[in-house]
């Protein structure tokens, strides 16, 4: 196991921001934030985030496109009929694993 | 007013988050040990960040040598929805909490920590909130050490599949939001439409490949300026987040 001398500033600056983010809002507001503009772009930004993240990345998540693209449906409908975060992620994970066999045995 | 003041039901609340940790950080170590990053830095950073999404969107910028403007810009982006959960978790929170208390609780806000501790009637104490923090927080860790060690350890078919899992989770964020407010759908269909531009429009996929956190932030600031224009939320909608 090793550290690289600079990862050290990047786990600083990762791991800082990080916590500011949170720590900030929770210290300094007790009010409510009124500004409906500001209150609704912080609204969907989460959603926004997640998305461009996913999308179309998990296609190059695993192994093979295919593969990647099956594990990706099977979890929007798993999410879609409300399954949890563990489900979802377990249901993705072997439908993905299944693909890449049948494509590496049979195909 | 009632107030949940209970270690013990924290810790309780908080053993079905970690387990779900446990396998999502999993993945994260594998993927991190993957893209180049040693296994206890992989650890490091799951202790001191927790946040699945920012480290899934910072672990290759660092592996890869990225600038720290641009980590630090990703993961305020991509983080950036905490402060709103920090906002209502500040109206949440008794207010005897002192300061020292909000200093670390602002640590263990990630959103599932968040959902379970508004799942509650009234107020929270701190020590409800410690207990709750603390089987997520074991669970991450060493979830993350034990994927980043045996990840080389399992067959490539194996580890090659987990690499969806933190995508899937997230996915699991978004969809049902998604499913029952239409302008969250559309602001998600146009996020992803810019970041599938990025990729692959000849133009813009060099950009693309150097900056891959900014992309993501492009995308997202732009799709939430959009419809925090046209679609503004209501009022009960706000506190939903």
């Amino acid at each position: 196991m090793s550290i690289r001398p600079e990862f050290a500033l990047y786990l600083l600056v990762m791991a800082g921001v990080t916590y500011l983010v949170r720590m900030i809002p929770l210290v300094l507001f007790k009010e409510k934030i009124k500004n409906r503009f500001v209150l609704s772009f912080l609204y969907y930004v989460p959603y926004a985030v997640l998305s461009a993240m996913v999308f179309p990345a998990i296609f190059y998540a695993s192994g093979n496109v295919i593969a990647a693209a099956v594990g990706f449906i099977v979890a929007v409908v798993t999410a879609f009929f409300g399954k949890g975060l563990t489900t979802v992620a377990a249901c993705s994970c072997v439908s993905v694993l299944v693909t890449e066999l049948i494509i590496k045995y049979l195909i | 007013m009632q107030i949940q003041n209970s270690f013990r039901k924290g810790l309780l609340d908080g053993i079905p988050i970690g387990i779900g940790y446990l396998s999502v950080s999993f993945a994260f170590g594998i993927m991190a040990v993957t893209c180049g990053l040693s296994p206890l830095e992989a650890l490091l950073i799951s202790m001191t960040n927790l946040t699945s999404a920012g480290q899934l969107a910072g672990a290759p910028i660092i592996a890869a040598g990225g600038s720290l403007v641009e980590l630090a810009m990703t993961q305020l982006i991509i983080n950036l929805r905490y402060s709103l959960m920090s906002v209502a978790l500040s109206q949440k929170l008794d207010y005897k909490a002192k300061w020292p208390h909000r200093f670390l609780i602002a640590f263990g806000n990630t959103d599932e920590i968040f959902a379970v501790s508004t799942s509650n009637d009234g107020h929270i104490t701190q020590r409800y909130f410690y207990g709750l923090m603390l089987i997520p927080w074991i669970g991450w860790s060493s979830g993350t050490i034990i994927g980043a060690l045996a990840g080389a350890a399992l067959p490539d078919v194996i580890t090659s599949s987990l690499g969806v899992a933190i995508y899937a989770m997230l996915i699991a964020v978004v969809v049902p939001k998604a499913k029952t407010h239409l302008p969250t759908a559309l602001c998600v269909l146009v996020s992803i439409t810019l970041a599938c531009l990025f990729r692959y429009l000849p133009a813009l996929s060099s950009f693309s490949e150097k900056y891959g956190g900014f992309v993501i932030i492009i995308c997202a600031v732009v799709a939430s300026l959009i419809f925090a224009v046209l679609c503004p939320v209501k009022e009960e909608k706000e506190g939903e987040v």
